[in-house]
């Protein structure tokens, strides 16, 4: 009855084109973003911003990048732990070389910095493709880490090889560091999201968008018709490797605050962000969203349930949770290859016909 | 002869001998792929999980008895009896078996005529739920797995290499066992490919689904047959592991080890898989001999994925696979 198109005219091609083009859709969408910003900073509690609301942002930044790549350019990549780990010792380096810059500054560094290193890792798909590719993406996955780990310029030859995150402003507010404030931080993430969303979604629309598409359908044939498979692959690997860097960075230095390299950015982290992209859905804005927040949902979720509710012991419901993880991923792939975002466009058509489906 | 070569030599042996090892892995991804297209990620845990189950059985563990205990308050742990090694191994066998029918019933038939990336997401998501499975089954600690392996170091080598080289070289016993397992079970696999009907029928399988199927094999009962194989083969490289480094969770990733050695041999071929895997153990202990205290050490943990990744530019199918046709 509400969510209806009638009435909806576009007169002119911009209007047709918009990002939401049915009039409901945008103003639900802008009345989303007037709460995230304005109202949930002020209700926002500690619990709910470290276990559920920070990790989601960061991680929706980190599934937006790894979509660029895997869903719309259809390259696996297994190396997403690996360049978020690039992202945060950029960060990192940039945060203790010069502490006086806007902090905003050096994650948007970090991001090029990571851009840079995925590009070097996106040569070898020029010449290799399908899990060829995924396992050179291993590579990355491996030599980065293994990078970070022993040469201690990297972690300024801290004894224990863990980065801790020092206290640093943006615009007048602090942002990292112990006594940085729940709300700071939340919004600091949300203003990254919001952005790089926009970026992302009118990058994927546009030519090289479907140029992406054009190599992720079959390379060959887009070769033929004019694509040049060089600067798609390669400009695919940058854009999702900022994305990724820049989640990296803010997943160390503002939810973290301090980092061991080879726990936090493991070839767990890499699989658990190929989850949230393939559950919310391949070649998706929508769905990297709903990907990362169900990920971060779920296991909160199961934790409390089974542990808290019925008292089971954690290594238990841990076990559960992974099984419960697994039996998800081919569940959504044999009943729903596009994930979570095809459910909700399915959701949409059926709501637009009610309550006269006929 | 020099000291320092010698030391090299035995350096290269023991790479031969870890080598193995990662053959025996890759070793079932190739079976797999061979029979269906399939990228079998879960390759590693099914040795995990199959190594698992035997000690389990072994034990006399009850399975999912923490499970149990938690939700009805008892505390059972053991049936209290010991099962000999070989009828273990029987009864493992028969589980991977029973694994490989719940793939095919429950996940394969769903997925054909999926693009190879879909089912190779597949079976990642096979591998989180068998490694939580097997965990929820046996519980997740490190288990000691001792089915009569010899271990330790062999001395008949060290004497008689002491008496050629005046150099003794430490080489595991376990390691030449499983050489000589990884031999007998590419000879069985051999011979079973090429002389036996099931054999003929998967090679079918493994040229042409449709032609196959047109001839009456029937798809189902191979991937059954095929899966329950890369079960056994699991099952070896799950008990040579675990002898060597204890059941545990670290045993599944040396399924991303295999991934460097498939990509050498080449995804189809099983001499490509043993000689890849040789090629890897020995490159990375030779590299970590001689550049690895330079750089840092620790560098057995990405060498294979780099050698794969450099190989990959100049030979994309690998030294033994079939050269990739790509047509629009």
């Amino acid at each position: 009855m509400i969510y209806r198109e009638a009435g909806d005219f576009s007169a002119s091609y911009k209007e047709d084109s918009q990002t939401f083009p049915i009039r409901f859709d945008r103003i639900a969408f802008y009345a989303f973003v007037v709460v995230a910003f304005l109202v949930v900073p002020f209700f926002i509690n500690d619990y709910w911003a470290n276990a559920v609301l920070l990790p989601f942002l960061i991680y929706a930044i980190a599934a937006l990048g790894l979509n660029i790549l895997t869903g719309y350019t259809g390259l696996v990549s297994l190396g997403s732990g690996g360049f978020m780990a690039v992202g945060a010792f950029a960060s990192y380096k940039l945060m203790t070389s010069f502490p006086d810059v806007n902090f905003a500054v050096h994650i948007l560094l970090a991001g090029f910095i990571t851009a840079g290193v995925g590009v070097l890792f996106g040569l070898p798909s020029l010449r290799i493709k399908g899990f060829y590719l995924a396992v050179a993406t291993l590579a990355a996955q491996f030599f980065l880490v293994w990078l970070f780990n022993k040469v201690g310029w990297f972690f300024n030859y801290s004894p224990t090889g863990i980065i801790n995150a020092p206290p640093r402003t943006s615009f007048g507010f602090e942002v990292t560091g112990p006594a940085a404030s729940v709300s700071v931080k939340y919004v600091f993430c949300l203003s990254f999201v919001v952005v790089l969303a926009l970026i992302a979604r009118n990058l994927t629309r546009g030519s090289v968008g479907r140029k992406w598409m054009a190599i992720r359908d079959m390379d060959i044939a887009a070769e033929i018709i004019g694509v040049n498979p060089l600067t798609a692959k390669l400009s695919a690997f940058a854009v999702s490797s900022f994305f990724i860097g820049i989640s990296g960075a803010l997943f160390f230095s503002v939810y973290l605050g301090a980092v061991e390299v080879a726990d936090t950015f493991s070839i767990q982290k890499s699989f658990l962000l190929l989850f949230m992209v393939i559950i919310g859905g391949l070649g998706s804005i929508f769905g990297s969203f709903a990907g990362a927040a169900f990920l971060v949902l779920f296991p909160v979720l199961m934790k409390n349930v089974l542990t808290g509710w019925w008292g089971w012991p954690t290594d238990l419901a841990t076990h559960v949770e992974v099984m419960s993880v697994g039996l998800l991923i081919v569940v959504f792939l044999i009943m729903e290859p596009h994930g979570m975002a095809r459910l909700w466009q399915i959701a949409k058509e059926k709501l637009r016909l009610w309550p006269f489906p006929h | 002869m020099p000291e320092q070569l010698l030391f090299a030599m035995e350096v290269i042996l023991n790479g031969l001998m870890a080598g193995v090892l990662y053959s025996l892995v890759a070793l079932g991804f190739v079976l797999i792929f061979k029979a269906s297209g399939i990228f079998n990620y879960a390759q590693g845990v099914m040795a995990l999980f199959a190594a698992l189950t035997l000690v389990g059985i072994m034990e006399g563990q009850v399975p999912f008895s923490h499970l149990i205990n938690a939700v009805f308050g008892t505390n059972i742990h053991e049936f209290g009896w010991q099962v000999p090694a070989v009828l273990a191994i029987i009864l493992t066998i028969a589980v991977m078996v029973l694994l490989a029918i719940a793939v095919e019933r429950f996940v394969l038939k769903h997925l054909v005529n999926q693009p190879e990336i879909i089912l190779f997401m597949a079976t990642i998501g096979l591998a989180f739920i068998l490694e939580g499975f097997g965990d929820l089954m046996w519980g997740s600690e490190i288990k000691i797995l001792d089915v009569g392996l010899p271990q330790g170091v062999s001395d008949i080598v060290e004497t008689t290499t002491f008496g050629w080289f005046g150099y003794g070289f430490f080489i595991d016993k376990l390691d030449m066992v499983a050489a000589v397992i990884a031999v007998l079970l590419v000879i069985l696999l051999t011979i079973f490919f090429k002389y036996t009907k099931q054999g003929r029928a998967l090679r079918a399988v493994a040229d042409d689904h449709q032609a196959a199927l047109s001839v009456g094999i029937s798809l189902r009962f191979i991937w059954v047959l095929v899966w329950s194989i890369a079960g056994i083969v699991a099952l070896v490289a799950g008990m040579m592991w675990g002898a060597k480094s204890g059941v545990q969770f670290s045993l599944s990733l040396i399924a991303l080890k295999a991934l460097p050695v498939l990509i050498l041999g080449g995804f189809t071929s099983i001499p490509g898989a043993i000689i890849g895997g040789l090629i890897i153990g020995v490159g990375e202990k030779l590299f970590e001999f001689s550049i690895g205290p330079l750089i840092g050490g620790a560098t057995e943990n990405w060498f294979a994925y780099v050698l794969a990744l450099l190989f990959l530019v100049f030979r994309p199918q690998g030294l033994f696979g079939e050269k990739i046709i790509e047509r629009v």
